[in-house]
């Protein structure tokens, strides 16, 4: 789960590294009392766009105001744009800091090593891939130990591998701590600023949380991912209610499949037979007959599904189970579309048994991946093409 | 021979008495595994009825090494107790672990990950279905009815669903061993440590590699391919219609120096040598073909 800048923000605080004030409103007018609070009218404020993406800056999402009315003003123009897909729902004002130099550090997951590693640059401010591209010298990385952590000595062979001040050891060793015990797979913070007065600051940062490690991590509450807006939104948080791992897309074929890989792949399929996907649903493995009832009403449910591609291939699942999911989602469900499904594996043959025992016009079997896909592809084009 | 495990391993089941432990341990006993005990410090002392035969369970892994010689852990255990789980068995001196679990923290695969690393045990997952050796052994969730038959093909791969469906398309050839080395960002044992592996094992004729988008695990086997396996390497990758994941903010590509795209895993590959099929049937095509 990928945070806002108010959101890390908060967390830095809360582990001792140095924050702009600031404080995150919703509405224009929010923002000219907070900016009051925050002294804009002594020495301006600075408007910042809450969005998950980077390059807020180029796109005019982050402005200066001179004071509390301009605020107002600035926040007017930023709240509702759009950067990159994503509309700017929140506004961060930040009380200006005065900077002097500005660096880069990172603790980021590095797959291949199987830990994570410190990345850092006195070159801070701007996009690390450029450093990195321009100058490999001005980066260092360096592997952490996950039984030792970030010690004294590891900050001190961060700081002096990227050409950091030495004051800046002590705050990599709170960001640290952020990683740990916030149980992130990304603290960034870019740039870190030293101030006119010598202090060490978080200007912006970016903080990915792992989701599985929620179950530790009572602060995070049951806010989850915001579902993007629109019909897809809608689909993708009714989804998430129904514990469903599902994702839409552009197309018209609705799939369904069981296992993240092979659900995947079933729609590499049907993009190989000339239509596109209209979503990922993975029911998972060992899914039960409610799992498959609720997952083909929500696709049933997206007005771009042309035709529906059940593909189970049973390992752990049974797919007599999935049969009777099936059979149960038509019962509660009226079937408005074509569904092609494909069952093999694991009970197979009595699931095949069971969809010929309780037939319906719109149902078709086919008994290989391919042929399935091919079928519902055709349907879908069918379908589009008379509508 | 096979890779791994073999008709030899001492299986134990950490989380056995569990509903999903009792499921597998009666399916891997169906599926000839040597199934010597189950650990739950609860339980210890019992013995568990599974189809007629009795499994003990022990109160510790090193309890039930010590008893039985186990050399295979295969962990049901849930996430929050999964890394305490793992250092057990690393502590009792189990050379291979198997953690099925799903849903593990990183931050916790990325500690026992080191804590075995260094201390000699293997880590198989975690969030994998395991790994079987035909006619000989399975250790974790793969329906060994699939494929029953003893090969020379090995198959690795990070999804299970398509695992089991390669195996199912390749049935009649039969294969040596199949690893599914789990999906997750941090994972105990790699495309590569089975390239190795299959590379070594005079068994295995063949190697089909299943990978999926995100990181650059195929991309560095790809270049272990092109430095050392002889033998042929059929490949398959899912995900190119699948939409762009969560970045991992900017760190995360310059880690990784590869976008992470199917296209790109697939381009790697073949640069090595090695031919990759469109769908999970025309891998399989492209290994009858191979065969033949």
């Amino acid at each position: 789960m990928d945070l806002y800048e108010h959101q890390a923000r908060e967390l830095f605080d809360r582990h001792g590294v140095l924050v702009p004030e600031a404080e995150v409103v919703d509405t224009a007018r929010a923002a000219r009392e907070a900016a009051g609070r925050l002294g804009a009218d002594r020495h301006g404020v600075v408007v910042k766009a809450q969005v998950k993406t980077g390059g807020r800056g180029k796109a005019g999402g982050v402005k200066k105001a001179a004071d509390a009315a301009a605020a107002e003003i600035t926040a007017r123009q930023i709240l509702g744009m759009d950067i990159k897909g994503h509309t700017v729902h929140s506004v961060m004002l930040a009380s200006p800091v005065n900077v002097e130099k500005e660096y880069y550090v990172s603790y980021v997951l590095d797959r291949a090593a199987g830990g994570f590693i410190a990345i850092a640059s006195a070159e801070g401010g701007m996009e690390i891939e450029e450093v990195a591209a321009a100058r490999p010298e001005a980066v260092a990385r360096v592997p952490v130990d996950p039984a030792r952590g970030v010690t004294p000595e590891v900050a001190d062979r961060i700081v002096s591998e990227a050409g950091l001040p030495e004051d800046v050891a002590p705050v990599l060793r709170k960001l640290w701590t952020v990683l740990e015990s916030e149980d992130a797979l990304l603290v960034e913070v870019n740039p870190l600023v030293r101030t006119g007065d010598g202090s060490i600051v978080a200007l912006d940062g970016k903080v990915t949380l792992d989701d599985n490690a929620r179950f530790r991590q009572a602060r995070w509450g049951e806010s989850a991912e915001v579902p993007s807006g629109g019909e897809g939104g809608r689909l993708e948080a009714e989804a998430a209610s129904k514990g469903l791992n599902y994702v839409k897309l552009e197309g018209e074929v609705g799939v369904i499949g069981n296992g993240a890989g092979l659900v995947m792949s079933t729609l590499d399929v049907v993009a190989g037979c000339g239509a596109r996907p209209a979503d990922f649903l993975d029911i998972g493995g060992g899914a039960s007959a409610q799992v498959m009832a609720d997952g083909l009403s929500l696709v049933l449910s997206d007005p771009d599904v042309k035709s529906l591609l059940v593909n189970v291939f049973g390992g752990i699942t049974a797919c007599d189970a999935v049969a009777e999911g099936i059979t149960q989602a038509l019962d509660q469900v009226r079937l408005t579309k074509p569904l092609v499904v494909r069952l093999d594996g694991n009970n197979a043959v009595r699931g095949r048994e069971i969809l010929e025992e309780n037939p319906h016009p719109l149902l078709e079997q086919r008994t290989t991946m391919d042929g399935a896909a091919q079928r519902a592809a055709e349907l879908a084009t069918a379908a589009a093409a008379a509508a | 021979m096979a890779i791994f495990l073999s008709k030899a391993s001492k299986v134990i089941v950490q989380g056995m008495t569990g509903a999903e432990g009792m499921k597998h341990t009666r399916r891997m006993l169906a599926a000839g595994t040597d199934i010597v005990g189950g650990v739950n410090p609860r339980k210890a002392g019992q013995d568990v009825e599974v189809d007629g035969r009795s499994v003990p369970v022990f109160g510790s892994v090193a309890e039930a090494r010590e008893a039985t010689g186990a050399d295979v852990s295969v962990l049901f255990v849930p996430p929050a107790f999964s890394r305490a789980a793992v250092h057990e068995a690393v502590d009792a001196g189990i050379p291979l672990a198997v953690v099925i679990t799903e849903g593990i923290p990183v931050h916790d695969a990325v500690a026992f990950r080191a804590y075995a690393q260094e201390r000699g045990t293997r880590i198989i997952g975690p969030n994998c279905p395991g790994l079987i050796s035909p006619g000989q052994s399975n250790a974790g969730i793969i329906p060994a009815d699939i494929a029953p038959e003893p090969g020379r093909i090995g198959l690795v791969s990070k999804s299970g669903t398509l695992t089991y469906q390669l195996m199912y398309e390749l049935r009649e050839i039969g294969f040596s061993s199949c690893v599914g080395i789990g999906g997750d960002p941090v994972i105990g044992t790699t495309h590569i440590d089975c390239l190795e592996a299959f590379e070594a094992d005079p068994e295995t004729d063949l190697i089909v590699m299943i990978g999926e988008i995100g990181g650059d695990a195929e991309e560095r086997a790809a270049a272990f391919i092109k430095e050392n396996v002889t033998k042929p390497v059929i490949g398959y990758v899912a995900g190119f219609t699948a939409p762009e994941g969560k970045t991992m903010g900017h760190a995360g590509a310059i880690v990784s120096g590869s976008s992470g795209t199917a296209q790109a895993k697939k381009e790697a590959l073949e640069a090595a040598g090695v031919r990759v099929g469109e769908t999970p049937t025309g891998t399989a095509r492209l290994v009858l073909d191979r065969l033949s």
